[in-house]
């Protein structure tokens, strides 16, 4: 058997190298000898048993499958399965580790094979330095051309070194109706530290943009943009920043607001990578309204399989997202809407009971469509003036989960009344949820692990220009709107 | 449990500098903080099971007993016996690799130990950074000469 290892510094953090080496079919951009590579049955190249089928430059054909990757070990270990070349039982393993005083990176590359017998050491000089020390100036090479940007196959961004990009956004000149929102010419600077620069494709509209601008949820200082969630590809990435590469496709949704712009600089925290099965306009659409969903249903309460939910806003972003998702839990959805189209849409999305109306009496209609007993759990966005009929709608030890406030915001809550029914107030906050990075992977991972069930869909019927905003929040503050609205840049 | 993890580049070639830190006993001779040494018992300084009981220029005495040593991964692991630090359960260990690119070493110190959880950060930085990262710079510092 023949052994072959190599090693060398990389001067490049851990996980810039990683993010490359962890991408089993990356060599074609960096490795020198390597000429034409795919992963076989379009599986994901990190995902452990599949195949990158590869043609060297001189010819030669190999199939190697991943056996193995760590992103907590920064091991990959893979065996060549067959080969044009007489080589057998390879198998190899590439480890990073971390020089921790200099933030530089240790990688040792090993394999074991067998070869002809008198043809040994012919071998082990073309895997030891053919492959491996190629390979490592290669990377090299590769971390020279694109410094802190080894962008890999597919769209590559261009990097934008250093300076400010020109872009126009949607700025609320002042505090108002839709009127107020005006077309401006602005710009992103560069990244600084921590922070990442994104080109946005796709930007989701929420109510919380229509208090924003009213100036009920002081959030900005008049004139500034407005918008809370967005999808694009990073520009170009601040120093600090790991888990972003240069002509990713990410999507964020958070506080400050800014999002209805071309281009934006914001911090690297906020934002995800997006799963290829994720397109831009869901993306947008969905960051905001099925994170909350994901928090309303897993976080702030626990839903279980049996318990009666109210769900105000029914045909709403949010709304279609919880009753989809809560009757996937097993719950019994009851929703409230305005019209009868928006009953429609609520039923689609699995409603058992829809209460239709405008006046914001609906106490009655769930006691009976829940056999008397009420809801166990209220989401709503509404407010005030859905918060005395939300009290009476409620069952017995019941929770009134309040996480937005269309009419306005409630006051005048009485600890007594809770106590006449042992009943749970709560008033949460997507942004504390998330302000946790763990916590904000998970709960990106969850939402879009129930898109690809099926678990929640989403119909985006509403697509407007980014210069159409205005006429966006009309229609939404019209109560004309069914699921989500999106701002194309 | 909490693992304090060091890890440097040291420009000399592996073999030679596992023979300057090889030696159980020859913490003096090669680390900035420790004035003396010795191996209880008069035993071998290779010998596992061996305990080394050395002073630290600061007056603090320390017992740690030899757990593995192996010139062929170029490896030593050591456990606390006692010692002024307030740790229990404390195992570290050193490991050299050697990077074939440039003929240099790639060292690695770590140790898992349990403290009062008011003390991991001070502990942390002062094993991660007064103990091994200073041997490390005092190791560079060696190989240069």
């Amino acid at each position: 058997m023949i052994r072959v290892t190599r090693s060398a510094i990389i001067d490049a953090p851990i996980e810039r190298v990683w993010a490359i080496l962890r991408d089993f079919n990356s060599h074609t951009a960096w490795h020198p000898v390597v000429a034409e590579s795919a992963i076989e049955n379009d599986e994901p190249s990190d995902q452990v048993g599949c195949v990158r089928n590869f043609t060297l430059k001189d010819g030669n054909h190999i199939r190697e499958q991943l056996l193995a990757l760590s992103d907590n070990d920064y091991v990959s270990t893979y065996c060549i399965l067959d080969a044009t070349l007489p080589m057998q039982r390879y198998v190899a393993t590439v480890q990073l580790k971390r020089v921790t005083d200099s933030d530089r990176t240790f990688w040792h590359w090993q394999s074991t094979f067998d070869a002809p017998r008198g043809r040994e050491q012919e071998f082990a000089d073309l895997v030891g330095k053919g492959v491996y020390e190629g390979g490592f100036e290669g990377l090299r090479a590769f971390l020279r051309r694109r410094p802190g940007a080894p962008a890999l196959a597919g769209g590559m961004a261009r990097t934008v070194a250093g300076g400010t990009m020109a872009t126009q956004g949607i700025v609320a000149s002042r505090f108002g109706g839709p009127e107020v929102l005006e077309a401006r010419p602005l710009e992103a600077r560069a990244p600084g530290q921590g922070e990442v620069r994104v080109r946005h494709t796709a930007i989701g509209v929420n109510y919380i943009d229509v208090y924003v601008r009213k100036g009920e949820a002081r959030l900005i200082e008049p004139p500034a943009p407005l918008g809370m969630e967005a999808a694009g590809t990073v520009v170009d990435v601040g120093d600090g920043v790991a888990h972003l590469l240069p002509g990713d496709r990410v999507a964020y949704a958070c506080a400050p607001p800014g999002a209805y712009v071309g281009v934006r600089t914001l911090p690297a925290s906020q934002v995800i990578v997006l799963p290829d099965d994720v397109d831009d306009e869901t993306a947008a659409a969905l960051m905001l309204k099925g994170m909350t969903s994901e928090y309303l249903l897993h976080r702030t309460h626990q839903m279980r399989r049996g318990e009666t939910v109210l769900v105000h806003a029914a045909a709403g972003g949010v709304g279609l997202l919880l009753c989809q998702w809560a009757k996937a839990l097993g719950a019994r959805v009851i929703g409230t809407v305005s019209t009868d189209d928006k009953a429609r849409a609520a039923r689609a999305a699995g409603c058992d009971a829809v209460i239709v109306g405008r006046d914001y009496r609906f106490a009655a209609a769930v006691h009976d469509a829940s056999g008397g007993r009420g809801a166990d759990v209220i989401y709503d966005g509404l407010g005030q003036a859905a918060a005395r009929e939300n009290l009476e709608a409620l069952a017995m030890c019941g929770h009134w989960v309040c996480y937005g406030q269309a009419s306005g915001p409630v006051d005048r809550l009485s600890v007594e009344s809770l106590g006449q029914k042992s009943a749970t107030f709560s008033s949460p906050v997507l942004f504390h949820y998330t302000a946790e990075r763990a916590v904000l992977t998970e709960m990106a991972g969850r939402t879009f692990e129930a898109l690809r069930q099926g678990t929640i869909r989403l119909d985006i019927r509403h697509r407007y220009p980014l210069t159409a905003a205005a006429q966006a929040h009309r229609e939404l503050e019209g109560r004309s709107t069914i699921g989500p609205l999106i701002l194309l840049p | 449990m909490i693992k304090v993890y060091a890890s440097s580049v040291i420009d000399a070639p592996a073999d030679s500098v596992w023979a300057r830190i090889r030696d159980f006993n020859g913490l003096p001779a090669w680390t900035p903080f420790v004035a003396e040494s010795r191996i209880e018992g008069g035993q071998p300084a290779d010998r596992i099971g061996c305990v080394r009981n050395f002073r630290l220029k600061d007056g603090g005495l320390i017992r740690e007993q030899l757990l593995t040593l192996s010139d062929y991964d170029y490896q030593c692991s050591y456990s606390i016996l006692e010692s002024p630090m307030g740790v229990d359960n404390y195992v570290a260990t050193l490991k050299l690799t050697p990077v074939t690119d440039g003929n240099r070493t790639f060292a690695e110190w770590w140790a898992e130990f349990d403290c009062a959880p008011d003390r991991e950060g001070q502990l942390s930085r002062d094993i991660g950074q007064g103990v091994f990262q200073a041997a490390f710079d005092s190791l560079k510092t060696l190989v240069r000469r």
